[in-house]
């Protein structure tokens, strides 16, 4: 029988590894996968404790992840792709006009 | 034979995560993710929650993820980012700071949850896992599920006033020939 801290703690080192994909990597449209392996990490705490609590509300919530997720991506990869048109890089260290 | 699908299962989510974060091509850093996404989908079947399984396919493996092989492929798939580093020992660092992260999120998780037992029935009502998401859905959160609908409206507005191409030049005597260009937005 699997307990809950087993869920817990993996959905902690996915998150942790998003982290690291987010910090690590340079192309923008990976540190957007990236965001979305954390959200899916948050989305596994949510259905885990919604388990624990023998409720549905915790999936409900995960539901709400999902669908702010899905708009988030869109909106995010729209402006990676026009960003891309004026500078013609995917490198988010590409995009510094407002570095000082 | 629960414990072993767990286990099996949690070393393909740990290790397509880190095969996305590693791989030096987009298009392998986006099939890893779809991978790491089904591994998730079976933890929620695990825990009981068929409906989010059934949507996590759907719409994260199904529709963001060709969203983002699509754009991938808009911007060029063979575009592999350079090995140097702009920010000194930032690899390092995020590493120290990422394993920092996953330690004291397990340590807490262990310290806090370490006791925590699962409730002894799934939070399904008798009619079943869809049908009580639902009821909840637009009983208890009808407003928040009405928010989402303006979410999702603002984002799709939002992406073709982002996507669409400037115009070159403003022409006001012009009778505005770009006007038939598609939005473009992704």
């Amino acid at each position: 029988m699997t307990q809950p801290v087993q869920y817990l703690a993996l959905a902690g080192l996915l998150f942790a590894v998003g982290a690291i994909g987010a910090l690590v990597r340079r192309s923008s449209v990976v540190i957007l996968m990236s965001i979305e392996l954390m959200l899916n990490a948050v989305n596994l705490t949510f259905v885990t404790f919604a388990r624990m609590q023998g409720s549905l509300d915790g999936q409900v919530l995960a539901f709400f992840v999902i669908v702010v997720a899905a708009a988030e991506a869109v909106v995010g990869l729209a402006i990676i792709v026009a960003i891309f048109r004026r500078v013609r890089s995917a490198l988010a260290d590409d995009v510094r006009t407002l570095k000082w | 034979m629960e414990k072993y699908l767990f286990w099996v299962m949690a070393v393909t989510a740990l290790l397509s995560g880190l095969g996305m974060v590693m791989a030096r091509n987009a298009v392998h850093s986006a099939l890893m993710l779809v991978v790491n996404f089904f591994a998730l989908a079976v933890f929620y079947v695990l825990l009981g929650a068929h409906f989010l399984a059934a949507v996590q396919i759907i719409v994260y493996a199904g529709a963001i993820m060709v969203l983002f092989l699509f754009v991938i492929m808009l911007m060029g798939v063979q575009r592999e980012e350079p090995a140097d580093e702009p920010i000194r020992f930032q690899r390092p660092l995020a590493l120290l700071a990422g394993g920092a992260l996953g330690g004291l999120l397990v340590f807490v998780i262990r310290t806090s949850f370490g006791l925590a037992r699962f409730a002894e029935q799934a939070g399904s009502s008798s009619a079943g896992n869809a049908q009580g998401i639902g009821r909840a859905l637009f009983t208890s959160y009808l407003f928040p599920f009405e928010v989402t609908s303006i979410l999702l409206i603002v984002a799709a507005i939002g992406v073709v006033v982002i996507g669409r191409r400037e115009p070159e030049s403003e022409e006001p005597a012009a009778p505005a020939p770009a006007s038939s260009e598609p939005g473009g937005g992704p």
